[in-house]
């Protein structure tokens, strides 16, 4: 009864987070970054500026709207190159073994020495701040976990009878990977890739908020935040809702991939660390 | 056990040495050189002699190659190198900051594991109770919110409001500087590890050997002392030593928030201002630090529980 509350809440506020970024331009109010007006500066929240506006007199809630898009692009984009690195070695080196298998392990245990901010900040410091940058810094850095799952299923699944059949048939290897072993695992990634979302997200306001992410005046989340730590004693309103908005939809992909992972496998109840 | 001790502790150095190639890779790929954004000012183009003469003097117009072989030999001798602005050595601008980076992320980890694991404890054993439910709702929050958020908020609540706390800085080393960061940046091991603690009691209690300790007459305290305790001890100790990677990722964002003088706001400084040894020197320590911890991690576990001596 609550897997199925929380696998509720989590599909409720990704949609809402997903409808916010698809339905910006109609939703909101005004533009984000051009309707800068400073006669209207710092106002707290009323009927005309929901949230409030910020320094330069830009509606939060519009801004907020817009940054939706940011968050949700690099969420996806991030996981899914995430996905196709971890699957592709991930499943490689445990299909066929031998030194690409120590290779890739190898390489995957390094990964997973360096905090994955760390090296997300690294690759933003060679590529230069940017949503582009974002995409591939944040792409780069999550692979690990995937990759190992990958292996170990394919690992178990490579003694399964379809295989060997597929195997005694003559197809090829990339063939067999492909049609018979990477449907049979899909469950288990499609959980990883949800829950990367959520700290994509976090990783994206993160690096924003430092300044080494989306650069003003475009409406990130973080990098909103950035400007409220300066405002915070004038106009706290601007600090809450981007940070509320982060939170929930953070919460929405967490809530969503642990509820995803309770209905296809209720036996694999622990959280990846 | 002294065997495994030295396997483990061997262990690093080559993953060391991969993540020092790792990191000199990927910053001898950036577009475009130092000297180039360095005499960038957008309005003339930089003058080429002068920029010769600066990548003579930072020894980067010598090949790749070269550069990797003087680069590890000079790590073998701890030379992290200079810095391309201050000209200081990379070693003291580190040496100076990491002993607070230290500080406040051993505050931090008390903090969760003072406040979480006892939580994670009492939850399970009243599972369903009220206690257990804001536990639980309380975790799952602690692990999707921005921390960095969290502490503006705290700031805004406890410095700025109530005035109890100073709003950043290490001041004079006091207590009341550490609080606020401390809190922020504990939040989140926190709450998994309330988490993980209750998913591990739970567990426990289930087990056979437990039903034989409460049938051959144990009292229930005797019980959780002696046999729940320690066998989810083995499960804290591998997430805390796991969380202290991300801990140290999110304490860059936290020391900045809070203008906290550890290797976290160094490194974003220098990558803000692309002084490059500073950065690889800062992430390579960074790095060598969670690989000690978790090294400790890893002997811990082995004493605890015999189970899995000599892995």
């Amino acid at each position: 009864m609550r897997l199925r509350f929380n696998l509720a809440l989590g599909a409720f506020l990704t949609t809402l987070v997903i409808l916010a970024g698809l339905l910006a331009p109609w939703l909101a109010p005004f533009d984000p970054v051009l309707d800068a007006d400073l006669m209207s500066s710092e106002l707290p929240p009323d009927g005309t500026f929901w949230f409030g506006t910020d320094a330069q007199g830009r509606d939060v809630y519009s801004r907020i709207l817009y940054g939706a898009q940011i968050s949700l692009t690099v969420g996806i984009v991030s996981q899914v190159i995430n996905s196709v690195i971890g699957v592709t070695l991930g499943m490689t080196a445990g299909y066929w073994g031998g030194w690409w298998d120590d290779l890739v392990s190898g390489l995957t245990n390094v990964m997973l020495a360096i905090p994955s901010l760390i090296f997300a900040l690294a690759v933003m410091a060679v590529l230069g701040p940017g949503l582009p940058s974002l995409l591939i810094a944040l792409g780069l850095t999550n692979w690990s976990w995937t990759c190992r799952i990958a292996r170990s299923s394919t690992l178990s699944l490579k003694s399964q009878g379809y295989v060997q059949a597929a195997q005694t048939l003559g197809y090829s290897d990339l063939r067999i990977m492909f049609t018979q072993i990477l449907p049979n695992m899909m469950g288990p990634i499609l959980v990883m890739a949800t829950l990367g979302m959520g700290s994509a997200v976090l990783s994206e306001a993160a690096l924003s908020f430092l300044g080494l992410g989306i650069q003003p005046p475009f409406p990130s989340w973080g990098s909103m935040l950035t400007d409220a730590q300066r405002l915070l004693q004038l106009a706290p309103w601007v600090a809450v809702f981007p940070g509320l908005a982060i939170f929930l939809s953070v919460l929405g992909f967490n809530l969503l991939g642990d509820g995803l992972r309770d209905s296809l496998d209720p036996h694999m109840r622990t959280r990846k660390p | 056990m002294l065997q495994f001790t030295l396997r483990r502790i061997l262990q690093i150095i080559p993953t060391v040495f991969v993540v020092a190639l790792l990191i000199f890779v990927i910053f001898s790929v950036v577009p475009g050189s130092f000297a180039a954004s360095l005499f960038a000012d957008g309005r003339t183009a930089a003058d080429p002699e002068l920029m010769a003469r600066l990548n003579r003097e930072l020894g980067l117009d010598k090949p790749l190659l070269e550069r990797f072989v003087i680069y590890i030999v000079d790590l073998a001798h701890l030379d992290l190198g200079t810095s391309f602005r201050t000209r200081q050595p990379v070693i003291e601008l580190i040496n100076s900051r990491i002993w607070a980076s230290l500080e406040l992320a051993m505050a931090a980890m008390a903090f969760a594991i003072l406040v979480g694991v006892p939580l994670g404890f009492l939850a399970a054993l009243r599972p369903g109770s009220i206690l257990d439910t804001v536990t639980m709702i309380g975790a799952v929050s602690g692990l999707s919110i921005p921390q960095f958020w969290l502490g503006l908020l705290m700031m805004y609540v406890f410095a700025l409001q109530l005035n109890w706390l100073p709003s950043f800085g290490y001041g004079d080393g006091s207590w009341r500087n550490i609080i606020l960061p401390a809190v922020t940046l504990g939040v989140t091991p926190l709450a998994l590890l309330a988490r993980t603690t209750r998913a591990g009691v739970l567990d426990v209690m289930s087990a056979d050997f437990v039903r034989t300790a409460h049938s051959k007459g144990m009292s229930e305290g005797q019980v959780v002392r002696w046999h729940v305790a320690r066998n989810a001890l083995v499960l804290i100790v591998t997430t805390v030593g796991l969380q202290f990677g991300s801990l140290i990722g999110q304490a860059v964002v936290i020391e900045k928030l809070f203008s906290w003088p550890g290797i976290g706001s160094l490194l974003v400084d220098s990558v803000a201002i692309r002084d490059i040894p500073v950065v690889q020197g800062a992430i390579l320590v960074i790095v060598l630090w969670f690989l000690v911890i978790n090294t400790a991690v890893d002997l811990i576990y082995a004493a605890i529980d015999p189970r899995i001596k000599q892995g």
